[in-house]
This record gives structure tokens, sequence and C-alpha cells, in this order.
């Protein structure tokens, strides 16, 4: 920076050794904790230490990617695990540098706020003796009286929005303009930290989590029907706000090629909803991909969709001992599903079925069953099925281990095979029965829902977030683009007795329009002609701005 | 909704054409740069100084007009091509991403072709801007070329059909955002050009004030000096910044709309982030005693360094949640 004439507060100190004593070596510490050069170290190191978090999968993102990659690096992975690269963004490395930052952010600010609310309130300073040693400046002289040019001057200044002051016994003016700068550029910084503690509190007192709704089937929001919660600790999980939501019906579309190479994209997901809420009678909403729907400030998004074939499982004592709609996961994007149905409740053998759901079924050649369409154009279900020794859990439901409801273990079951001892193959289109050999029960395809997958949230400091975002935005804005500019008016007397009116300005920084702005100002003063002191002449290139 | 085939196929003739009439500019740019074309007799209202410099400004005509002040670059007629050219091929390109669009009625930035075709033309038009109200000839090889380079990644590497977005694309935020994004990444491109000149100048002005002027690169002799590319630098990186931290925030509010999770660190927010920092840490720089001129310089390289990796590496090699961007 090139001005010595306006306050600067934030440059670096020149590093001295010194005093000795901790109170010494503290004060020297945060000197250098609170300078520029440090906060521009720990910017970049910031910079720097985000990027492992694109580069190694994250937990907190996807924890079976890290898992599936500590089974496949066994040397690198631990370390790499114990270094924090799997959760970068709250590992305590990633912590310290913003902290650290944030810290020297206070230290930065708040001294710099002290001094630019004084500075602020106090007038504008002495007119410089020599005004044309200024960087921009130019003079007239002229015939009226010194005092009406003056007031001219005032006006001229005043109509700008210049705060001034009178100096020299009433033969100079002061003007100053810009405080907005700095007012700016401490509201953004301060907005920084708000944005910081905003998060951080949000973390505390919201809570999300997913579920999986198929159609006709409600959901109620307690915890034990979230597939995974995860909550702040100011949130008592056993106490979230009571409501239910019934997902009346789905609707997807996909593309149906009819504009080249991309087949079976999916265009829209429109759900219709039924929301109960505590107090009021229930409503219909419509929930869609970028529409969430809001219940009493908590929100369910639409993340993802597929298919539940609705079943029937009979026993081999005859009875139906599992009905409904199990919801499978698509594995590509032609909604080729997996899924398993357990039926423990069957007597005397427990059934456990797995599951491969084709909406558009074709029988490859190659890689077997597969689906070429997401829709449901020609849906069959493929099962392969399983049963337990008679009286025995053999699906192990009560050994109080949790289970997916994707996967089986099926150690201790005993796979079905058809005539010729292979494992049996059950195909099966909508609306029919296979009945399973030994006479273990019969299966039946009744029909298929589609089900919706719910990120559902609950972050009370969002708009907090928000507002100090756009707080820092327009500080940010202000700081860079507001001027700061010091301008002086002289008027006096030359030896024939007519009027010289000299006005001269200062910036803060580069400043291309400060130059004109100094003979505009003196054109308002003084009409006509006037001289002007050229070696301020920057380049050509500015002066296409001047007119 | 159906996609129009005709359009298309006109929107890939367009930019096929542009990128034609792109090549034609960029030579012309080159060869006005290199200080060979005939100069423009008789301008209009150019006045002569006392010392012969032609002078726009009445007001500054003095009796002691310095001799250090710079010279202003003639106008050639092989400049006044380039400019002709550079704005057919901008109407040309701009009629590629229009009708892009309309085939397939919506916004034209869904994938990786559309990014690029729609960003360079964003790029185009920001130099243009410039260029009407400052003469920013000097600049035309190293726009026009990226523009030319990116078009070419876009046509060979990156072409997707045209066809409709995926639900999660389908929002008026993405719109915003994408938009943003391209403006201040079209003026980060802008500015790194700038900061390669300053730094390619400054290392002439070395050697020239050490005693051993430089052999190779005449034409750099008809661009500003360091300082004033470095001003301008500031000036570019100045409106950008804000444009991009706008962008990080747009993102951020879409990211709350259609996830619920305003922020949830997937690859390309990383590198969004990173990319603010590293600029954040420029603005600081410059404002930073010992640190300022050629080391901040330095730094607004790493930051366009990083616009160019989210963009080319992040988007293709990255899985995450923007995935589909492929
Ligand atoms: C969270 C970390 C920070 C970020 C992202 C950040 C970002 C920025 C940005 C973008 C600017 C440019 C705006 C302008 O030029 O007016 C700026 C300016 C500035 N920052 Fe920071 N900053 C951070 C922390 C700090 C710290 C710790 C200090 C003090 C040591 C500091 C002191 C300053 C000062 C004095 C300016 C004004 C420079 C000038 O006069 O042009 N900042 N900051």
């Amino acid at each position: 920076m090139t001005d010595t004439m306006l306050p600067e507060t934030a440059q670096p100190e020149p590093v001295r050794l010194p005093p000795l004593g901790p109170a010494g070596w503290a004060r020297w510490a945060w000197r250098q904790l609170t300078s520029m050069r440090v906060a521009l170290l720990l910017l970049m190191l910031l910079a720097v230490a985000a990027v492992p978090g694109s580069v190694f999968p994250q937990r907190r993102i996807d924890p079976t990617k890290v898992d599936g990659y500590l089974a496949e690096h066994t040397t690198s992975g631990p370390w790499l695990d114990r270094l924090g690269a799997f959760d970068v963004y709250s590992s305590p490395w990633f912590s310290a540098i913003y902290l650290l930052l944030f810290v020297s952010l206070v230290g930065c600010v708040v001294p710099r706020a002290k001094q630019h609310w004084k500075s602020a309130r106090s007038a504008p300073p002495r007119t410089p003796r020599r005004l044309e040693r200024l960087p921009a400046h130019a003079s007239a002289t002229v015939d009226g009286s010194p005092e009406e040019m003056l007031e001219k001057a005032r006006t001229a200044l005043r109509r700008r929005r210049f705060r001034l002051a009178e100096h020299d016994g009433g033969t100079s003016l002061a003007a100053e303009k810009g405080y907005t700068a700095e007012t700016g550029n401490l509201a953004f910084h301060l907005a920084l930290l708000g944005l910081l503690v905003s998060i951080a509190a949000g973390t505390l007192v919201g809570y999300s989590g997913q579920v999986t709704v198929v159609e006709g089937q409600p959901f109620s929001n307690v915890a034990v029907m979230y597939n995974t919660l995860s909550a702040g600790s100011r949130v008592d999980t056993g106490d979230l706000p009571p409501f239910t939501l019934t997902l009346d019906s789905l609707k997807v579309d996909f593309d149906d090629g009819s504009g080249g190479g991309q087949l079976g994209a999916p265009r829209m997901f429109t759900g219709a909803v039924t929301v109960a809420d505590a107090g009021g009678p229930p409503s219909t909403r419509t929930l869609r991909v970028n529409q969430p729907v809001d219940v009493g400030g908590t929100r369910l998004f639409l993340v993802g969709n597929g298919y539940a074939p609705v079943l029937t499982v009979r026993d081999g004592e005859g009875n139906v001992a599992f009905s409904g709609a199990v919801p499978f996961l698509p594995r590509d994007a032609q909604y080729t599903s997996l899924g398993v149905v357990k039926v423990p409740d069957a007597q005397p053998r427990q059934i456990a079925l797995r599951g491969l759901f084709l909406p558009t079924s074709v029988v490859d050649p190659v890689k077997g069953p597969i689906s070429i369409f997401p829709g449901l154009t020609d849906p069959r279900l493929f099962l392969t099925a399983y049963v337990s020794a008679p009286g025995v859990d053999g699906l192990g439901l009560d050994s109080g281990v949790p289970q997916s409801v994707y996967e089986f273990d099926d150690k201790d079951l005993t796979q079905l095979t058809d005539d010729s001892g292979e494992p049996l193959r059950i195909l099966l289109a909508p609306g029919t029965t296979f009945d399973l050999p030994d006479g273990a029960g019969s299966v039946t395809f009744d029909g298929i829902k589609r089900y919706a997958a719910l990120d559902i949230r609950y972050d009370p400091a969002k708009g907090w977030v928000l507002g100090f975002a756009v707080l820092a935005l327009a500080g940010l804005t202000a700081s860079l683009f507001v001027r700061r500019r010091r301008l002086w008016a002289r008027v006096s007397t030359d030896g024939e007795g007519r009027t010289v009116v000299e006005v001269a300005g200062l910036s803060r920084g580069d400043d291309t329009a400060l130059e004109p702005l100094v003979r505009e100002v003196l054109a308002e003063i003084v009409p006509g002609p006037q001289q002007h002191d050229p070696k301020h002449q920057h380049d050509p290139q500015h002066q296409d701005d001047e007119e | 909704m159906a996609v129009d085939a005709t359009l298309a196929t006109l929107s890939n003739q367009l930019v096929y054409s542009a990128m034609a009439v792109y090549t034609g500019a960029m030579a012309a740019f080159a060869v006005d740069l290199s200080g060979r074309g005939a100069r423009v007799e008789g301008e209009g209202k150019v006045l002569v100084g006392p010392d012969g410099e032609p002078v726009r400004d009445v007001a500054s005509v003095t009796p002691s007009a310095s001799a250090d002040e710079p010279r202003s670059r003639p106008r050639t007629k092989i400049g006044g091509i380039a400019v002709a050219l550079t704005w057919l091929a901008f109407a040309l390109h701009l009629g590629g991403v229009v009708a892009r669009g309309a085939s397939v009625h919506r916004a034209p930035w869904g994938n990786m072709y559309e990014f690029s075709v729609s960003g360079a033309v964003v790029v185009t038009a920001v130099y243009l801007a410039v260029l009407s109200r400052r003469d920013v000839r000097y600049l035309g090889t190293f726009v026009v070329g990226p523009v030319l380079l990116t078009l070419g990644l876009a046509v060979t590497v990156l072409y997707t059909r045209a066809a409709q977005l995926v639900p999660a694309l389908q929002s008026f935020w993405l719109v915003i955002h994408v938009s943003v994004a391209f403006i201040a990444s079209a003026l980060f491109t802008l500015a790194f050009s700038t900061t390669v000149l300053q730094l390619v100048q400054e290392r002439r002005e070395l050697a020239r004030a050490a005693g051993n002027p430089p052999a190779r690169g005449r034409f750099m002799d008809n661009l500003p000096g360091s300082v004033e590319l470095e001003r301008s630098s500031y000036r570019l990186h100045a409106i950008a910044f804000p444009l991009w931290t706008f962008t990080v925030m747009a993102g951020a509010i879409w990211a709350e709309h259609a996830w619920g999770r305003y922020w949830n660190w997937d690859p390309k927010e990383v590198w969004s982030f990173v990319i603010w920092v590293v600029y954040a840490g420029y603005l600081h720089a410059r404002a930073t005693r010992g640190w300022d001129g050629r080391r901040s310089a330095y730094l607004a390289l790493a930051g366009y360094g990083c616009i160019l990796f989210n963009f080319l590496v992040v988007n293709i090699f990255f899985v995450g949640l923007h995935s589909y961007a492929k």
C-alpha cells in the first residue's frame, strides 16, 4: 500500500525479539497470530487441507466406500484412517487450522473495528500544506471572491456526500468519503465468524435421517421408524416432533428415448403425500426432487425411489406367514433391483427368499436376466428360496444382532433345489403363484408398489447461516468497490488579486477515477477551462474512461 | 417434452462455424500483437500533443507533458479485423448456445459439453464488453485462444447429444448458480491471462534493467507495463471474487432445496471451496506487505489452476453428488 496518510492497521509487524518472560512471549505469539502474514498462511493451509477430502472417500458421505477402501488397502488404509483421511472435515488438523484462522480473525478484526469506530467519528484531517504533492491535483485562477469559491466547493462536495470540515481559518475544506469500504470489510470478516457459529449451532440442535416409505404405508416421525438417524447432542431422539406422512402415490417419468441416447434416464419424480401434523387436520401435498415437503420446520426430501414387489408367502401348514410390500434396492439405471424376504413366522420351517426384480425383463444370453428399461413394461421377479430346519430360528432374528433388511445370513439355512438337484430358480410374473418343493409353502407375486427414499432434516440454524452468508457477500462487495477518498479544496489570492482555487485528492489503493473526480469538482467550482497538473497522468488506457 | 433434432443439429453447425471464425480472429489478433499490421490513418478525434503523441483529452495538453507518459497503442487495420471477426464468431457461438437451449427447452448447461460451450460464450461476451470500454486488443489472442481450445475439447471429448435433464438439475437455482459461475469463471480466465502477461512483462523489465534486453518476444513491447497489467488483473479478480462467492452460495441454496443439506463436502463442493479460499488468499496477499506484486500473482495462478482442476478433473474422475454433470 502506498498510502501512508490513511490509517493502515493491518501491516505486519517487523519480527523483533520479544522481551523475556512468558507474558512477553505470549504477546509476541499473539501479535504473530494476528498478523496478515499468518492469516495468509492459515488461509493457504486451509485450502490445502481441504483437498484430501475430495480424494479419499469420506465416512459421513459414504461409509460403505470407506469400508471398501480399507478392505482393499490393508497396509496404507489403517494409517490413512488414523490420520483422519476418511473424516477430513472433522479431523483434529483441519479443525485446528480453521479454529486458529478464526482466532486470528477475531484478534485482527476487533482492534480494527475499534479504530474504525473512532476514526469514523472524527473530523476529516487538516489540509496538507502543499496540495500539489498529492496524487491528484488541479487548480484554476478566477475572478470571483475566495468566500464565494469556498462556498461553491462546499456545495460541490456535499452534493457528492462527502463529510466536511473547515480548516485554516476558513480558507480550506477537508472532505472524506468511503468509510463503508472498511465497514464492509469488517462486516465481511465478522459475518464469516457468524457463519461458522451458526453452522456449528445447527449441528447441535438439528437432526437428520433416512426412511423408506412404500406407497400406502404411513410413516410416523419416531426414532424406530428411521433406517438411519443422526441427531445433535441437544436433541432428544425420544421426543421428535410428532407427525405422520403417507405416500399416496409416486409417479415416475423416464425418458422414452425419443430425444436420443438417454433412454431410461429419469425425468421427473412426483409424490402425492398426506401429512398429519400434531394439531391440524391431514393435508395433501406434492413432493418432488428440488421441492421438499415442510412439516413444522422439519423438511422431507425425495432423494430416491424404487420398486417394492408385493408378496404373499404361505408356510408349510398353509397359513399366510407373510404378506406385504418389500422394498428392493435398484442396482443400476434400469432399476435391476435386489431384495430379500424373511419369513420367520413360517411353520414348521422358516422361509427366506432372495430376489432379483426386473421392471422390463429380458434374458440376455451372456448376462442372464437383466432389465433394459426402468419403467414397468414387462416386470418379472426371480427368486431363490431357503428354509430352516423345522422349529429352528435359522434366520437368527431372535439372536439380538441387528440385521439389514436387504440381506440375510444363509449359514443356518438350506437352499431349496429342483428335481435335478440344482438350486431352485423361481420365476414369477405379477399375479402368479409358485409352490415351493418339499411342502415348504408357496409364494404369490401379488403386484408391485413403488417406494420413496426420503431424507428428513431439521436444521433450525440454517436461516442464520443464510443471513450471515448474505451479510458476508454484501460486506465483501462494499469492501472491494467502495472507494475511500479524501479531497481538499483551498482558496487563496495570487499577486494580481485573483482567486486561486486548488482541489486535490488522495485515495486508498489504486484509484484511476480519482483524477477525473478532482477535475470534475474543480470544474463545478470554476466553470470553463482550467489548469490541470499533468504529472499525475497515468496512462492512455484510463483516459478512455474519463469522458 | 421431446427434443427438437433440427435445432440440435443447427446448434452443432453454428458451434463449428464459430470455431472457424474464432480461428481467423485469433490469427488476426496475433498479427496485431506482433506489430506488423498497417496503422489506421486519420482517426477521428485524436489530437496531437506538443510532444507529437496523440492525446485524447484537451485538458491534459500542457506545455510540460512528460516523457514518462506511456505510449498509446496505435490502431491497426488487422486489429480492427480481429475485433470484427470476434464479434461474428460470438454471434455464431451465441446462436449455437441458444439453439441448443431451444432444442431441449431448458437452459443449455446440463452436462459437460453444454457447460463448456455456454461457458466459453460468456468468456467472449465479457471480453467484448471490456473491449467496448477500453482498448484491450492486446488480450485478444489470450482470450480467443482459450475459448477455441475449450470449444475444441467440447466438440471432441465432451460431446453429448441433446436431451432432457435428470430431476435434480431441474431447478431455478441451477440456472442462477451456473450462469453466475460462468461469468465468474470467464472473469477469472481474463484475469489469468492478464496475470501471465504481467509476470512475463515483469521478467522482461527486470532483464532490461539488468542490462540484457530480452531478444525474443518483441510483441510484448506493445503491451502495457507490468504495473499496469497487475492493476488490471486485480480489478478483474476483484469483480470475479464476489461473483464466485455468490456462485458458492447459490450452489448451497440449491443443494439445500434438492437434498436438504446446504453443504456436504462432496468433491465438487470441496474444490469450489478451495478455489474460494485460494482467491481470498490472493486478495489478502495483495494487501500484505512483502506479498504484493509477483507473489500474489502466483496465488492468482494457483487459483486458476484449481478452477481448471475443478472443471476438468473433478467432473470426470471424482464421484459425488454432482457426478451427473458428466
Ligand atoms: C476466515 C478467514 C478469512 C477470509 C476468508 C478472509 C478473506 C478476505 C478477503 C476476501 C478480503 C478482500 C476484501 C478486501 O480487499 O477488502 C480480505 C481483506 C482483508 N482481510 Fe481477511 N480474511 C480472513 C481472515 C483475516 C484475518 C485473520 C485477518 C487479520 C489478520 C484479516 C485481515 C484482512 C484485512 C486487513 C483486509 C483488508 C485488506 C485491504 O485493505 O485490502 N483477514 N479478507
